[in-house]
């Protein structure tokens, strides 16, 4: 029961959440700080401890070759495709890289490809989760842009591994928030999402059937968001700084990550100021000063905006249907709180958008209910079925460099196709087969997935061999191959070589938590906060025998704690969270009493003008007993 | 009828038996295909068959819910498409109608030619004027010249070229009734002759797609 349960996560570009659904509808699983969104920032401490979320936020600042944001962006690449991103971004990359390679970044002296650093933030939210249920959790969906390629969806399901997470399902972001709309909304129609995320955009159409979520097409760009105007941003700024002031602090990391979270909260404000100011402070005492208009930040952004029209002309095309033909949009994604951006979504479908949930949270909320799809459902999610599709064209590399779609975009998944090979040589025993993703005419144009070796093809002369070769997009989105030659009847072997991708050795040998140790990883931990929380109500004791209140007490009454006390101090240090848990729950129950007493004091002793001890009462909401649940107000 | 996609005594997802995509959805084997049964089936059978319905049986019966279902969206997609439908059916009855003109298109390519695709006699001198003109552009392009009156008689053309595509589509539906009653009765010399009309509509059409794509090119870039 408590393992089956299975989390939503929003792996996103800039924030990272966890959500589960709780009953009628989802609900979004706070982090330790009691915040919703862990960013998605990692950092390595000084002793090399991963740092994860608004903790790591610091490192950015005071040890940025320590810190890394936005690696959503590096998922899935390799370095022939990255070279603008490296223009704009921070990334540190290993010395040593090759080209073909997989991606490995620089934090400290150590290096991680973008799963791993994912698989950080990932186990974060797993944390979150199992804290919040105090039970381990193995099993997520995890959202990823529609409009991400074969490697990119790989690489987040590696991602999933390394943190000691099966993912059960990739589910493309519009299509999750859409399920999350769909929850309360019952009806029938069809809807567009407008997805601008920080780093990803991502336009998708739906047809909604009596709990039917059928796509019938997607389109975006997975390098166009937020991140795309925060970049404008520090450019000027950094423009401005050197022409008035002659100071180049374009290489200093830790002012550039000034400005940036300067030009981000100046942003941020500009949704609902008509203008803000940005305040800088630069090394040598001098300070950047600059005010911001809505307009001119308006202007300044268009062309990032109108970014994001083509694809949805081309989404609307490819459905067939004209924009007054859509019944709702939706947005989704922190940048769509920019009023310019609503206006040109206004402007596109002739219609007012819905906001009527948080855009930071609704593809969370969304993957939360895929999950319950998945793990059989419940009374809120009958009936409900996602229809998705594949949003690029999957071809092969055929005579002449020219790609042969054998699958088209925005066909529904899982999907397949078969096609058949022969030999060109006498007793030839191989073929190379070139997978390709992409819209584009030419090979060299697409996005090469893989490249397949049929090996053991059995002795024939040239031409007769008939090699049926499968290819099938799952669930997720991702490419399977088999291969079978038909006149001998013999499995021919395939080997993938992914373009840009981990083999599953290397992600084997990246696990952090293996899903054998997970479980004991829990217990351990599990231990360990049930310690603390014991040494947290033995202080509070030992302050409320010192307090006024343990003199109301009967002989029994004192004589029982004192045996409860004892009884927690005896196991607290054992291995055995069980134990630990019944002496801490006897203690509370024990003291239940006293807690009141105490309450009645410090209540009084404010009525008397007297301060109080906050720390008499405990530390806030997390704190156990012995102080009853107080309700102040 | 339909495919036995379920075990009858126990109602799991079974593996998908060697059937054509007619007998998939249970529908009779005509081209004048009742479409909105067609989706319903389509629906109704996705609820049964979709991998994230079957994500808690076990992993024989997953691996069937994925093939089940890759194989239901490919049959839907290729019946509720007029055109592949009728390609299909065509198909079905040993016509190699698609893989013809595209083995041809990409030898062509590969020999760096320009496609050798047999042009419908009534188009010939038509034909034969827009490439011209096509030459003629392609030659001013790279000379960095610019004839407005030739862009606008091309792009005139090119309209009429794709109102003729589209309209190839209603053609090729009157011949559907043809066939399936043809089909019902029997009939091989009807069933020969309504054949051999679709067939010759249809690579009109790819012929004028490409040619479309090829005046598209040279306008566009």
């Amino acid at each position: 029961m408590t393992t089956d349960r299975i989390v939503g996560i929003d792996l996103g570009t800039t924030n990272s959440l966890v959500a589960f659904m709780q009953g009628e509808g989802p609900v979004v699983i706070p982090g330790e700080d009691g915040l919703n969104l862990v960013p998605s920032v990692v950092a390595l401490d000084e002793n090399d401890q991963g740092i994860v979320g608004n903790a790591a936020r610091k490192y950015l600042i005071e040890t940025p070759e320590r810190a890394v944001y936005s690696i959503k962006r590096l998922m899935g690449r390799g370095l022939e495709d990255i070279q603008q991103e490296l223009k704009l971004f921070p990334f540190h990359l290993a010395d040593d890289l090759q080209s073909g390679e997989v991606l490995r970044i620089r934090l400290g002296e150590r290096t991680f490809t973008p799963p791993e650093i994912s698989a950080f933030v990932l186990r974060q939210l797993k944390r979150n989760a199992e804290r919040f249920f105090n039970a381990p959790v193995t099993k997520a969906v995890i959202t990823v842009p529609a409009y991400f390629n074969d490697a990119q969806r790989q690489a987040t399901k590696d991602a999933g591994r390394i943190a000691g997470l099966e993912v059960l399902r990739l589910v493309n972001e519009p299509t999750a928030a859409s399920l999350a709309y769909g929850l309360d909304r019952k009806k029938n129609g069809v809807v567009a999402v407008y997805d601008l995320g920080g780093g990803t955009f991502d336009i998708s159409i739906l047809k909604l059937h009596d709990g039917i979520f059928e796509v019938i097409a997607t389109n975006g760009d997975t390098h166009l968001g937020g991140d795309d105007i925060d970049n404008l941003l520090i450019a000027i700024a950094l423009d401005d700084i050197r022409g008035d002031m002659g100071l180049d602090v374009s290489r200093n990391g830790e002012v550039v990550a000034t400005i940036r979270k300067a030009v981000i909260d100046a942003k941020i404000a500009l949704s609902s100021e008509p203008a803000t100011k940005l305040d800088v402070e630069l090394p040598g005492g001098k300070r950047y000063l600059r005010e911001i208009t809505r307009e001119q930040f308006e202007q300044l952004i268009q062309p990032v905006i109108d970014r994001t029209a083509g694809p949805c002309k081309q989404a609307l095309q490819d459905a067939g249907l004209k924009p007054e033909q859509i019944d709702e949009v939706v947005l989704v994604g922190g940048s769509t709180r920019i009023p310019k951006v609503r206006a040109l979504v206004e402007e596109m479908f002739r219609r007012k958008p819905h906001i009527d949930l948080n855009p930071d949270e609704v593809v969370a909320l969304g993957a939360a209910v895929q999950a319950n799809i998945l793990s059989g459902g419940s009374e809120a999610t009958e009936n409900m079925l996602l229809l998705d599709v594949t949003p690029l064209s999957l071809g092969i590399e055929v005579a002449g460099g020219v790609t042969d779609k054998i699958i088209l975009r925005n066909s529904t998944i899982p999907a397949s196709a078969t096609q058949h090979y022969t030999t060109q040589v006498d007793g030839q025993a191989n073929v190379a087969i070139h997978v390709l993703q992409g819209e584009r005419e030419l090979a060299k144009d697409c996005r090469s997935l893989a490249r397949f070796d049929l090996r053991g093809i059995p002795p024939m002369p040239a031409g007769i061999p008939r090699v049926e070769v499968r290819f099938l997009i799952d669930a997720n989105g991702i490419l399977h191959v088999s291969a079978r030659e038909q006149r001998s009847g013999k499995e021919a072997v395939i080997q993938v070589q992914p373009s840009y991708g981990l083999t599953d050795e290397q992600v084997e040998s990246m696990i952090l938590d293996s899903f054998d140790s997970a479980e004991e990883d829990f217990r351990q931990r599990q231990v360990i906060e049930a310690r603390n929380e014991a040494g947290t109500i033995l202080t509070a004791l030992e302050k409320g025998k010192k307090s006024p209140a343990w003199g109301q007490l009967t002989h029994d009454e004192k004589k029982k704690i004192a045996k409860l006390e004892r009884a927690l101090n005896r196991v607290k240090d054992e291995d055995d969270y069980p134990a630990i848990r019944t002496a801490i729950d006897d203690l509370n129950q024990g003291t239940m009493r006293l807690a009141e007493l105490m309450m009645d004091s410090a209540v009084s002793s404010v009525l008397k003008g007297k301060t109080m001890d906050q720390a008499d009462l405990g530390e806030g909401p997390d704190a156990p007993h012995p102080v009853a649940k107080a309700e102040f107000d | 009828m339909r495919a036995a996609h379920f075990c009858q005594a126990c109602g799991k997802v079974q593996p998908p038996a060697p059937v054509d995509y007619f007998t998939f959805f249970g529908m009779p084997r005509k081209l004048n295909l009742d479409v909105p049964r067609l989706e319903r089936e389509f629906y109704e059978l996705s609820r049964k068959l979709h991998p994230d319905l079957n994500a808690r049986a076990d992993k024989r019966e997953q691996e069937w819910s994925l093939e089940q279902s890759s194989l239901l969206n490919d049959a839907y997609r290729t019946l509720k498409d007029p055109i592949r439908r009728t390609q299909y059916l065509l198909g079905l009855e040993g016509v190699e109608l698609e893989e013809q003109s595209k083995s041809a298109t990409e030898k062509a390519r590969a020999a760096g030619e320009v496609k050798k695709q047999i042009v419908p006699p009534d188009l010939l001198e038509e034909v034969f004027e827009l490439n011209m003109q096509l030459e003629e552009l392609r030659m001013q392009k790279k000379m960095g010249e610019d004839d407005p009156a030739l862009i606008e008689e091309v792009g005139k053309q090119k309209m009429e070229l794709e109102q003729k595509y589209e309209s190839l589509l209603e053609e090729l539906k009157s011949h559907w009734s043809a066939w399936d009653k043809a089909v019902d009765s029997d009939d091989e010399a009807s069933l020969q002759q309504a054949r051999d009309k679709m067939v010759d509509l249809l690579n009109r059409r790819n012929y004028l797609r490409n040619l479309v794509r090829d005046v598209s090119e040279v306008l566009g870039s």
